[in-house]
């Protein structure tokens, strides 16, 4: 009985002690971000493999979710004879949701486990504790500007998403199932409104940068040094994001959209 | 990979995502018509707006020359105002042009359609219009219906009034004498 609680207790403490840790990396992160404006060229570098290589399979699996609406939403509004509505459903469920949200769970897939992989090596390799021994500050050095870089990558990936999604809505709904050309386009601008739908859609994703790079530099940081800590770490990684990323999306959505 | 490469490609990413972005500013959402500011006042007075809402279209002919900007209650007349931004481009309504709260469809949203009258003065920037017809509510027109529907089997009743059915069938209770 005591050792079941023990383990409890246990459990329970080492989760507080990794929250705590990871607020206080956060903290450090947030602190070493200004120095970032002194050394430019380190957040491009990161910019490149979080931003432009996650760019393919944000534009390929936002082009096939646009065309799966599409299809979908019109087998649902031809029963209604509202088929010219599919551009308001195609963009504004891009915007709102869809764009934030897959982009997010892309990004975190495709950026979030690389940088928990790259991080979590250097650490099993003490390439961080190398360069604590140089005096450089890893935090500043390595953590800020990938951080920097997620934080800035994710509003454009999910801007690209929704664009492109809406025109393979586009492409499927007037291309393929013969909607009007014009009333898709003038039926989405009157419905899809800039400050409550797309603004509101930049700040999700603006808030799922902020989380996915935190979770995955976090977990790279904090990994065991071993090849199977790095291996759990970038597992982690992934889940949490994930599941961060659909829960903090349900909050936002009931903040802006419930009232 | 060089670090001038890298540069340009980076560059190109953060294009791309703001072209995206401003595609859908422009082409997607309601930007380009919120843009222009322009624009003058009219207001309307009605019994019931129904589901009228703010940005709801108001159109002439059919043809959308504006939208409802702002909705309020008149505590002292205890009607609902509405105040619509017409835009510039179609000024000069007659003074006597009446509005009305349509649905477009069956079950489409509302709308303020009006009407343009005959006078030969215009209507200014806050001015009012003054013949307005409110929305048609739902439950009010079938709660006429029903009640015409009761009243015609009523009179085909009434030969035979008195009869044991007669009270049951328009739902009253029988008097008592």
């Amino acid at each position: 009985m005591t050792g079941l609680l023990q383990r409890l207790g246990h459990a329970a403490l080492g989760y507080f002690r990794r929250l705590g840790r990871g607020n206080l990396f956060l903290l450090q992160t947030l602190a070493s971000l200004p120095g970032m404006l002194l050394r430019p060229v380190l957040v491009i570098r990161q910019m490149w493999s979080v931003g432009v290589l996650t760019i393919v399979i944000i534009v390929v699996s936002g082009l096939f979710v646009g065309m799966v609406m599409g299809l979908q939403g019109y087998n649902t509004l031809v029963d209604f004879g509202a088929e010219e509505s599919l551009g308001v459903l195609v963009a504004l469920s891009l915007v709102r949701e869809l764009g934030p949200v897959v982009a997010a769970l892309l990004f975190a897939g495709r950026a979030g486990s690389a940088l928990t992989a790259e991080i979590g090596l250097m650490k099993a390799t003490e390439q961080l504790s190398g360069m604590e021994m140089m005096a450089v500050d890893p935090v500043q050095r390595v953590i800020a500007p990938r951080f920097l870089a997620a934080f800035l990558s994710m509003p454009l990936l999910a801007a690209i998403f929704s664009a492109v999604g809406v025109f393979g809505g586009y492409l499927v709904g007037v291309g393929l199932l013969g909607v009007d050309d014009g009333a898709f386009w003038s039926q989405m601008q009157d419905k899809v409104d800039f400050y409550d739908d797309v603004m509101n859609g930049v700040i999700k994703s603006i808030v799922f940068g902020f989380v996915v790079g935190w979770i995955a530099l976090y977990e790279g940081y904090d990994t065991v040094p071993t090849a199977e800590g790095v291996s759990q770490a970038t597992t982690r990684t992934v889940v949490h994001s994930a599941l961060v990323v659909l829960g903090l999306d349900f909050v936002l959505t009931a903040l802006m959209f419930g009232g | 990979m060089n670090t001038r490469t890298v540069e340009i490609a980076v560059g190109l990413f953060v294009a791309i995502g703001i072209a995206a972005l401003f595609m859908l500013a422009m082409k997607v959402s309601n930007l380009s018509t919120l843009g222009n500011s322009g624009g003058y006042r009219i207001t309307a007075t009605f019994e019931n707006i129904g589901g009228l809402k703010v940005r709801s279209p108001v159109t002439v002919s059919g043809v959308r020359v504006g939208r409802v900007d702002k909705i309020d209650y008149d505590l002292h007349t205890f009607q609902a105002v509405v105040t619509m931004k017409i835009e510039d481009q179609y000024k000069g309504f007659p003074e006597d042009t009446s509005a009305s709260i349509f649905t477009a469809g069956l079950l489409g949203e509302q709308y303020v359609a009006l009407e343009p009258g005959g006078s030969m003065t215009s209507l200014k920037d806050g001015g009012r219009i003054q013949l307005t017809q409110s929305a048609l509510v739902m439950e009010q027109i079938i709660g006429q219906f029903l009640y015409s529907m009761a009243a015609d089997k009523k009179a085909d009743k009434q030969p035979d009034a008195g009869g044991p059915e007669a009270g049951q069938s328009d739902g009253k209770l029988p008097d008592i004498p």
